[in-house]
């Protein structure tokens, strides 16, 4: 199809965005991987299930109904079951390519004179010993679990790792009716104090989730970690009679976790070791940009994050980014900066200039302030890779030991390039995205962004017919 | 409180799948992964190189550690496909390809 502008990414900053720009008169294509639009910070329970209450699950219920409404008002064309793998840049625009609904073998493209990248973020878990045992889940993913499909994973959870986002999940999951042992926040509630000015409006956030925490008696240990995972059971031959799966008595899933104090310089104390026993382990440590489809189209990244203009432009014309993906902030900054993008983006696709935002470029310096003060405060435990053990697994897709990135860093490799190299860490199906961050931890140097040409898995018969004509006949 | 009640759902009639040839109970709209954490069910995976039982880690498709064998089909990010009525849910050995290429 044609359009003027593909919105890429139907969370907070896409929503505004393609609002923003279909009531300044340009034609818009909203484009996203999930079956409805939502993305995960609004993600909606699955239509079949007929969740008469879902704000339960929510906050910011009412922003959600504005722009639910908004969008079904709006003349914006929703793509939704489109996961796109790339964005090219031609000379007459743009093409977005995608893969339709969960088989993804199926192409789809969307030309487009401009494109914005909503294209979110997702959660950095950094490895400790027994990470990779089943009932272990990122934070984020249990509460998209228990949002999308109603489900819990557990009956029993530990809520553990450092960031805002373990508040919603711990208390998400207790009204769900698991019992959360404790929520484990590796950052002194100190730290946050420093950030007070800053962090005003996000006061009463935190007062209402600490009012809930208490309400369902959940455990709060500040300054403490998680430093292992405990497994038990071992898998059974399947009853269908195939093959028996090879797990050598491994452990089948989690039993409960091991946490500790943390000194003032993020280290363990010792012999402040305790077990927490559960079924359910939700972690994570903050959250990384999805950058692929930026670095792929040229555009220019400030560390991890796409670098914007004032009007929330890249560097490569016709292409603007907001929310997450030009830096991690939150639902609130994603909506205010996917607003300013979706109206930078119609006044030019237009010849004209936009009409001053005010309000939304306070809310903008506001929120990114806010962000920055939770990202300076909330910090994993510094010397985490101390607890990481030779046999933890670091990366989980080709199974490649600490041990065996260590050999590599004796070896001389000094970054994560070199490493997978030598290793493979990084090379499997999540193309290095869950253990980018912990091989850079390992070799001490900072985390870089990976270059991935495709954003997820294409099959080679869909790239084979992009070109035909290139191809030998 | 579980979260059918906490969200106020009223599903569609419930449906039957089979995990590892047992019937699993299946409600309308949910994702393979939520089917069989419902049941109880963890993991689904055993890893490629040590056999390692896995099961969702990500939740939302970014991870591929959920990775299960539907209707035939290995490798389907269990947190992203939904399920079908009758759909044949099996643990996924490895690459998957070896029980795909025996069902055949």
């Amino acid at each position: 199809m044609r359009t003027d502008l593909a919105v890429i990414g139907a969370g907070p900053a896409g929503l505004a965005a393609a609002l923003a720009a279909c009531a300044r008169g340009v034609r818009v294509a909203l484009v996203d991987a999930a079956t409805e639009a939502g993305g995960q910070f609004y993600r909606q329970p699955a239509a079949g299930l007929r969740a008469g209450r879902p704000e339960a699950l929510h906050h910011r219920w009412r922003t959600w109904e504005r722009l639910r409404d908004g969008l079904a008002a709006s003349a914006v064309r929703v793509l939704t079951d489109h996961h796109v793998w790339a964005v090219e840049r031609g000379p007459d625009g743009f093409t977005v390519h995608a893969l339709l609904g969960p088989e993804q073998e199926e192409p789809a493209e969307v030309h487009a004179r401009a494109v914005i990248l909503a294209t979110g973020g997702y959660e950095q878990v950094l490895p400790f010993p027994g990470w990779t045992l089943p009932g272990v889940v990122t934070a984020g993913g249990a509460q998209a679990m228990l949002k999308g499909g109603l489900v819990v994973p557990g009956r029993r959870a530990v809520v553990a790792g450092s960031g805002p986002l373990l508040l919603p999940v711990a208390t998400g999951l207790a009204a769900a009716g698991v019992e959360v042992a404790a929520l484990v926040e590796s950052t002194a509630p100190r730290r946050l104090a420093g950030h007070v000015p800053a962090l005003a409006g996000k006061l009463a956030e935190g007062a209402g989730y600490a009012a809930r925490l208490l309400r369902h008696r959940v455990p709060v240990l500040t300054r403490h970690t998680v430093v292992r995972a405990h497994g038990g059971g071992t898998m059974t031959p399947r009853p269908d009679g195939a093959m028996a799966p090879r797990t050598d008595g491994a452990p089948l899933r989690l039993t409960g976790v091991t946490v500790a104090a943390l000194d003032g310089d993020g280290r363990v104390r010792p012999g402040t070791e305790r077990h927490l026993p559960c079924d359910t382990l939700a972690v994570g440590h903050g959250m990384l940009p999805h950058t692929d489809l930026a670095d792929g189209l040229g555009c220019r990244l400030d560390g991890l994050a796409v670098a914007v203009d004032a009007e929330q432009r890249t560097d490569v014309p016709g292409v603007w980014a907001a929310g997450e993906a030009t830096g991690v902030g939150g639902a609130a900054l994603a909506l205010a900066e996917g607003h300013l993008a979706g109206r930078s983006a119609a006044a030019r696709l237009r010849g004209t200039t936009p009409d001053p935002a005010p309000a939304a470029v306070k809310a903008r310096t506001k929120l990114r302030r806010s962000a920055a003060a939770l990202d300076s405060a909330y910090a994993p435990p510094a010397h985490w890779p101390e607890q990481v053990t030779d046999d933890t697994v670091i990366c989980r897709c080709e199974e490649v030991t600490a041990g065996a990135v260590r050999d590599a860093l004796d070896l001389g490799a000094g970054d994560e390039r070199t490493v997978k190299l030598l290793t493979r860490a990084g090379m499997g199906w999540c193309q290095g995205r869950m253990c980018s961050t912990a091989v850079a931890g390992l070799a001490g140097c900072p985390p870089t962004p990976s270059r991935r040409p495709f954003a997820r898995p294409v099959p080679l018969g869909v790239l084979a017919r992009q070109h035909p004509q290139e191809g030998p006949s | 409180m579980n979260p059918l009640e906490l969200a106020g759902a009223g599903p569609g009639p419930a449906f039957t799948v089979t995990f590892d040839g047992r019937p699993v109970r299946a409600l309308p709209g949910q994702t393979v992964a939520a089917v069989l954490w419902a049941a109880g069910v963890t993991s689904w995976r055993s890893t490629r190189g040590a056999g390692r039982p896995r099961g969702v880690f990500c939740g939302i498709g970014v991870c591929f550690d959920c990775l299960v064998t539907v209707n035939g089909r290995p490798n389907q990010r269990a947190c992203l496909v939904p399920v079908r009525p009758g759909d044949v849910i099996g643990t996924q050995d490895g690459t998957g390809h070896e029980e795909a290429r025996r069902a055949h």
